[in-house]
C-alpha cells in the first residue's frame, strides 16, 4: 500500500491557505454507434466484437463523424450556457500507446465545440446558510469538447494488475472511438473551505443534468463518468495561484471529496516545509483515500495538436442549434425547485431525496396517487434501509412507484398499519406479486372488529394483573405493554390506538 | 485485330462488349506480356493471376447473360499498392506492412470490381508513396520502359511503367505532390490528378491526408477519363469527399477541343532548374494549342515559388502522425518481440527496422514541424502558403480556363542519381505540387521527346475545383494533335524494351 505524504490538519490548512480547484470530466455518451463509425458504443461486449477497420485504425480507414454525437455535444453545451461554436475543427492529439489503433487520438485542441459557459451548483445543507437557504456556488465552464475513446489494456500475470511487472498485456479495442466529451471547469475561485463540498456538488450537478439529457447513463463505476481533479493553494491574500496537481482514478462522488481534501492537506504540509508543489498527474486510492505520484508534467509529451486532416471542419447550422435548444428538457435545479414548491418541502428535504437518489421515484410515487409526505416516507427511510441492505441502487428494487402508492393507499385506508405495510413491501421485494396480492396472499389486514379485540385484550389484562393496577391507579402510561401483549398476540393486525383505547376503557369498567 | 496488349482501354471493352474477344483471353495476354517483361520492369510486387482470371470469367459470363457491362468491363488494371483489396497483400512499398492481407476493399477497388476492370496486381511504389524514382521502396526499384537505366518516376511510378510497357493499358495511383503526373509524364504516358475529394481516400493508405488524391494513369487521355468516371464519385467513407456529380470527363476527352478557350502560361516554371529540351518542347505544345484555336496568355503566380517548401512542412507534418499507427501491436511486422522487451521497445524497435531512410527522414520532419513552441513558424506558416496559392488559383482561374506549365524540370533522371541528394529528387516535384496544396484538377500528357535525351516531356495542364472536364478537352487536343502529325502514338519510340 502507498505511504500517506506528511499532511496539515484540514481546518487549518484552510485557514492559512486559499484553494484553487477545477475538474475535468469526461463523460461516455450513450449514441447508438461509435463517433467514427457504425459499431455499436455498447458498453462491455466480448473483446475486440465492436470493432472494425476505422476504429481498428486499420491503414487506410477513414472517420466520418456521428451526427447524433455532435449534437449531444451541443446539447451538453447549451445546457451549461455555453456558446456553440460556429465553426471548429478536430485535431490529433499524437502519442504512442498500444490501446490506441492510430496512435492518435482525434480530439479538439484549440477550437472546442462550446465554450464558456456555466453551472450553479447547490451545497448540501450543512453548509446551509444563517437563513436555512441552501449555499449555491457558480462554476464556470472553459470549454465541452467532442474525442474518441481509447482501447482499454489489461495487464496479465504480476501482482498489481497494472503495467509494471506484468508477463503480458492484453487490448480490447471495444470502447476504442466511443464518442467521449470532455467537459472542463475554469478555475473555481473564492471557495476557501468549501472547496471539496464545491467539488462534490459540482460532479454531481453535472451528474444529474447529463441524465435529465439522455446523453449519458452517467456511471462512475463503470467508467462513463469520470473525474479528474486540480488543486492548488496559495497563501491566503497573497493574490497568485499556486503550482496545481492533476488528481486522477477519481471514480466516485466522495472520493471527488476527499481528494480534494487530501491533496489540501498534503500540499499545505509541503508549502509549510518551504518546499514547492510539484505540477504533476496523481493517482487517488479509494480504499486508503490518498494520492500517489503519477507522470510529472515537466516530462511529459508534446502531443504535437494538429487540425484534423481527415476531416472537414465542423460548422453546426445555427438553426440545428436552435432547435437542440428549443428540445431541451427541463433542467434539474428547475425541476428541483418546481418540484419543492409543489410538495411543500423544504430546500434540505428536496437535498436528502436527491443524495438518496429518489427524485425520480418519489416524483412518480406521487403522480401515482401519494401524498408528497407518504412518498418521501417509504423510499427515504422503509427502501432506502432495504437498499442499502442489499447493495442495490434504490431505483433498481423490484418494487415501481405505482406499488409503493398503492401500499400507501392501504395505510391511508386503514386497511394496513405501517407494520403490515412492510411486510407488504417485503412480499412485494421476494417477488410474491402486487401489493394486493401479497396482502391477500399473506392474509394481511387490520383487525378493526372490537369484539375480536376484546378477547386478547381481557387476555392481556388477565396475563399481566400488576400492570392493571398500575393503570387503574392513574399510570396511564403503563398501558403501552399491554398493547405490545395484545399485537403480539394479533401478529400486528390490529390497530395499535384502538387497542389503547380498548384497553383503557375496559379497565375503567370494573 | 491488334495486338491484345497494344490496345487501348476504350478500344478493348468496345472488343469485349461486342464479344470480338472475350475478358478472359485479355487477361491471359496481359499477364503473358507481365510474365515476359516485368523481370527488366519491375512494376508489379504481387501478381494476381487467379483472381484476374476470374474477374475476367465473371465479366465474359456477363456477357453470356446478356446483362449490359460497364465502359471498362474486362480491362485490366495495374492497382498501386496503397489501395486496400481484399484478397491480395497490401504493403505500400514497406517492409513494416510485410504480409499484411487487408480484410477490406477500398471503395475505389470495389468500385472497380463492380465495374468488371479486371486487377491484375499490386504495382510497387516508393515506400507510402515518398519518392519521386521508386527508389525509396523495400522491394528494389523499377525502370523507365524508355531507358531501362533511368528512373520511372515516383511515387507511382510503377503504375506508370506498367502501362508504358504495356502491361496494362490503366494503372490506378495516388497523386500527394505529383505521384501520378510526374511519374506519367516522364513515362510518357497520361496522368491525371483529380479534384481533391473527387475520388474517395477510404482504402487508400494514407501518406498526407489533406492531399492524398487517386487518379488514372493510362496511354490515352480518353481511357485516363473512363477510368476517372468509374472510380470517381461521393463516398459517405471519405469524410473529405465532396458531394458533387462528377464533371463529364469522358465527353470532355471525346470533344478534344480548345477552340475559344483561354490557356496560361505560368512563367514561375520556366527558367534556372528546367532542362532545355523539356522547355522547347513545352514551348512547342503551348505553341500548338495556341494553332488549335485557343487564346494563350502568360498568368503570373507569385507564391508557386513557395510550393515545394510549404509541401515539405504539410506533407512530412501529416505522415508523421498517419504511419504512427505502424506500430507492431496489431498488423505488419513485429521485431524483437522476445518477451524480455517491453510493448514501447517492440514498437521502436520495429519502426526502426521497418521504415526507409526517406520515411524516417519525414517523420523526423514532420514530428519536428508539429511540436510544441515550432507549429506556428513550420506547420501553421505552411498553412498560410497553402492559402496564398489557392487565392494564386483562383485570381488565375477568373482570368484564364486553365493553366499550363511542364509537368517536370527534367525528364527521367537516371537510377541513382538523386538517392543521396534529396532536394535534387524532390524538385522534380516542384511543378505540380501547388495542385496538390490547392486541391484543383490536374494532368499530364506527353507532349513529344525532349531534343536533348530523346526521352518524354508531360505537358501538365491545371484546371480548377470540380473542372477537370477542362483540362481533359486541353490533353485530349494536344495528343490528338501529335499523334496525327506523327501518325503514331509517342510511346512507339519507347526503345527500352526489345
Amino acid at each position: 500500500m502507498p505511504e500517506s505524504a506528511t499532511l496539515v490538519g484540514y481546518d487549518e490548512a484552510v485557514s492559512r491557505y486559499e484553494p484553487l480547484i477545477g475538474l475535468e470530466t469526461h463523460v461516455e455518451l450513450g449514441t447508438t454507434t461509435k463517433l467514427f463509425c457504425g459499431c455499436p458504443a455498447t458498453f462491455g461486449g466480448e473483446p475486440n466484437t465492436h470493432v472494425c477497420p476505422v476504429c481498428l485504425g486499420l491503414p487506410g480507414s477513414l472517420p466520418v463523424p456521428s451526427r447524433a454525437a455532435i449534437e449531444y455535444t451541443i446539447r451538453i453545451g447549451l445546457a451549461l450556457n455555453c456558446s456553440i461554436a460556429e465553426w471548429c475543427r478536430f485535431a490529433r492529439k499524437n502519442y504512442f500507446y498500444p490501446d490506441m489503433p492510430k496512435n492518435f487520438q482525434i480530439s479538439q485542441y484549440d477550437e472546442p465545440l462550446c465554450t464558456d459557459g456555466w453551472l450553479d451548483v447547490v451545497l448540501d445543507e450543512s453548509e446551509a446558510g444563517a437563513d436555512g437557504s441552501p449555499r449555491t456556488f457558480r462554476v464556470g465552464i472553459e470549454r465541452v469538447h467532442l474525442e474518441e475513446d481509447t482501447g482499454k489494456s489489461q495487464h496479465m500475470g504480476g501482482a498489481t494488475g497494472r503495467i509494471h511487472g506484468a508477463d503480458y498485456s492484453l487490448v480490447d479495442y471495444n470502447r476504442a472511438g466511443i464518442p467521449l466529451v470532455e467537459i472542463v471547469t475554469k478555475p473555481v475561485e473564492g471557495t476557501g473551505p468549501l472547496a471539496p463540498k464545491v467539488a462534490h456538488a459540482y460532479v454531481t450537478e453535472l451528474r444529474d443534468l447529463l441524465r435529465s439529457l439522455g446523453v449519458s447513463d452517467v456511471r462512475m463505476e463503470e467508467g462513463s463518468l469520470r473525474c479528474d481533479v486540480n488543486t492548488s493553494l496559495s497563501p491566503r491574500e497573497s493574490g497568485r495561484w499556486g503550482t496545481r496537481t492533476e488528481t486522477k482514478n477519481v471514480n466516485s462522488l466522495r472520493s471527488v471529496e476527499r481528494a480534494v481534501e487530501y491533496e489540501i492537506e498534503r500540499q499545505a504540509a509541503v508549502l509549510d516545509a518551504g518546499a514547492r508543489v510539484i505540477q504533476e498527474t496523481r493517482h487517488f486510492h479509494e480504499d486508503s483515500g490518498i494520492t500517489t505520484p503519477g507522470r510529472s508534467k515537466e516530462e511529459a509529451q508534446d502531443y504535437r495538436y494538429f487540425p484534423e486532416p481527415d476531416l472537414v471542419p465542423l460548422a453546426p447550422p445555427r438553426d440545428w442549434v436552435e432547435q437542440i435548444r428549443a428540445t431541451l428538457p427541463e433542467l434539474p435545479a428547475v425541476r428541483r425547485a418546481r418540484l419543492q414548491e409543489a410538495w411543500g418541502i423544504t430546500a434540505a428535504e428536496m437535498t436528502n431525496i436527491r443524495n438518496a437518489g429518489a427524485l425520480d421515484l418519489v416524483e412518480q410515487t406521487i403522480a401515482a396517487g401519494a401524498s408528497p409526505a407518504d412518498a418521501r416516507k417509504w423510499w427515504l427511510n422503509e427502501l432506502a434501509r432495504r437498499a442499502k441492505d442489499t447493495g442495490a441502487e434504490l431505483a433498481s428494487l423490484p418494487i415501481t412507484p405505482a406499488g409503493v402508492a398503492a401500499v400507501a393507499a392501504l395505510v391511508g385506508s386503514g386497511a394496513l398499519n405501517d407494520r403490515l405495510a412492510r411486510q407488504v413491501i417485503e412480499g412485494v421485494l421476494a417477488g410474491e406479486g402486487t401489493p394486493d396480492q401479497v396482502v391477500a396472499a399473506r392474509g394481511l389486514a387490520v383487525v378493526s372488529d372490537d369484539t375480536a379485540l376484546a378477547a386478547a385484550v381481557d387476555e392481556a389484562i388477565a396475563a399481566h394483573p400488576d400492570v392493571a393496577d398500575k393503570i387503574r391507579g392513574g399510570k396511564v402510561a403503563a398501558a403501552a405493554a399491554l398493547v405490545g401483549a395484545v399485537m403480539k398476540a394479533t401478529r400486528g393486525q390490529a390497530d395499535a390506538s384502538r387497542v389503547r383505547e380498548l384497553i383503557l376503557a375496559r379497565l375503567s369498567e370494573s | 485485330m491488334a495486338e491484345l496488349t497494344r490496345m487501348s482501354a476504350a478500344e478493348i471493352a468496345a472488343a469485349v462488349r461486342g464479344g470480338e474477344v472475350s475478358a478472359a483471353e485479355v487477361t491471359d495476354a496481359h499477364l503473358a506480356r507481365i510474365e515476359q517483361v516485368d523481370p527488366q520492369v519491375r512494376a508489379f510486387l504481387h501478381v494476381a493471376a487467379d483472381q484476374a482470371r476470374e474477374a475476367a470469367r465473371a465479366v465474359d459470363q456477363r456477357r453470356a447473360a446478356g446483362a449490359p457491362l460497364g465502359p471498362l468491363a474486362g480491362v485490366p488494371l495495374a492497382l498501386k499498392d496503397v489501395f486496400t483489396i481484399k484478397d491480395m497483400p497490401t504493403t505500400c512499398g514497406s517492409a513494416i506492412l510485410d504480409g499484411w492481407l487487408p480484410p477490406y476493399d477500398a471503395t475505389i477497388t470495389r468500385r472497380l470490381r463492380e465495374a468488371g476492370v479486371v486487377i491484375l496486381g499490386k504495382t510497387n511504389m516508393d515506400e507510402f508513396a515518398m519518392g519521386s524514382s521508386t527508389e525509396n521502396s523495400a522491394f528494389g526499384p523499377s525502370h523507365n520502359p524508355w531507358d531501362l537505366s533511368r528512373v520511372p518516376g515516383g511515387s507511382s511510378g510503377r503504375s506508370s511503367a506498367a502501362v508504358a510497357a504495356y502491361q496494362a493499358p490503366l494503372g490506378l495511383g495516388t497523386d500527394t505532390g505529383g505521384s501520378i503526373r510526374q511519374p506519367g509524364a516522364v513515362c510518357g504516358v497520361v496522368g491525371v490528378k483529380p479534384t481533391y475529394g473527387g475520388n474517395s481516400r477510404y482504402g487508400v493508405v494514407a501518406f498526407a491526408s489533406s492531399l492524398d488524391t487517386p487518379g488514372p494513369l493510362a496511354r490515352t487521355v480518353l481511357d485516363a477519363a473512363l477510368l476517372h468516371e468509374v472510380m470517381s464519385g461521393h463516398d459517405p467513407c471519405d469524410a473529405t469527399s465532396i458531394d458533387a456529380p462528377v464533371p463529364p470527363v469522358v465527353a470532355a476527352a471525346r470533344q478534344a477541343d480548345v477552340n475559344g478557350m483561354t490557356i496560361g502560361v505560368v512563367p514561375e516554371f520556366a527558367g534556372e532548374g528546367f532542362q532545355p529540351g523539356v522547355l522547347t518542347k513545352f514551348n512547342e505544345a503551348v505553341e500548338l494549342l495556341e494553332s488549335l484555336g485557343a487564346k494563350v496568355t502568360e498568368v503570373s503566380c507569385p507564391h508557386f515559388s513557395y510550393a515545394l517548401p510549404a509541401y515539405y512542412l504539410i506533407a512530412p507534418s501529416e505522415c508523421s502522425s498517419n504511419l504512427a499507427r505502424f506500430d507492431a501491436m496489431r498488423y505488419g511486422l513485429r521485431a524483437g518481440d522476445d518477451g524480455t522487451r517491453s510493448a514501447e521497445e517492440v514498437m521502436a524497435l520495429t519502426r526502426a527496422q521497418g521504415f526507409g531512410a526517406e520515411v524516417k527522414r519525414r517523420i523526423m520532419l514532420g514530428t519536428y514541424a508539429l511540436s510544441s513552441g515550432y507549429y506556428d513558424a513550420y506547420y501553421g506558416k505552411a498553412q498560410q502558403v497553402r492559402t496564398l496559392i489557392i487565392k494564386d488559383f483562383e485570381a488565375a482561374f477568373d482570368r484564364v480556363d486553365v493553366l499550363v506549365s511542364p509537368t517536370t524540370p527534367t525528364t527521367a533522371f537516371p537510377l541513382g542519381e538523386r538517392v543521396d541528394d534529396p532536394m535534387a529528387m524532390y524538385l522534380a516535384d516542384l511543378c505540380t505540387i501547388p495542385s496538390d496544396l490547392a486541391g484543383n484538377a490536374a494532368l499530364s500528357v506527353p507532349c513529344g521527346l525532349s531534343p536533348d535525351d530523346g526521352l518524354p516531356v508531360g505537358l501538365q495542364v491545371m484546371a480548377p475545383v470540380l473542372a477537370d472536364d477542362r483540362m481533359y478537352r486541353v490533353g485530349a487536343a494536344v495528343e490528338a494533335a501529335l499523334d496525327g502529325a506523327r501518325g503514331y502514338p509517342l510511346l512507339n519510340d519507347a526503345k527500352g524494351l526489345a
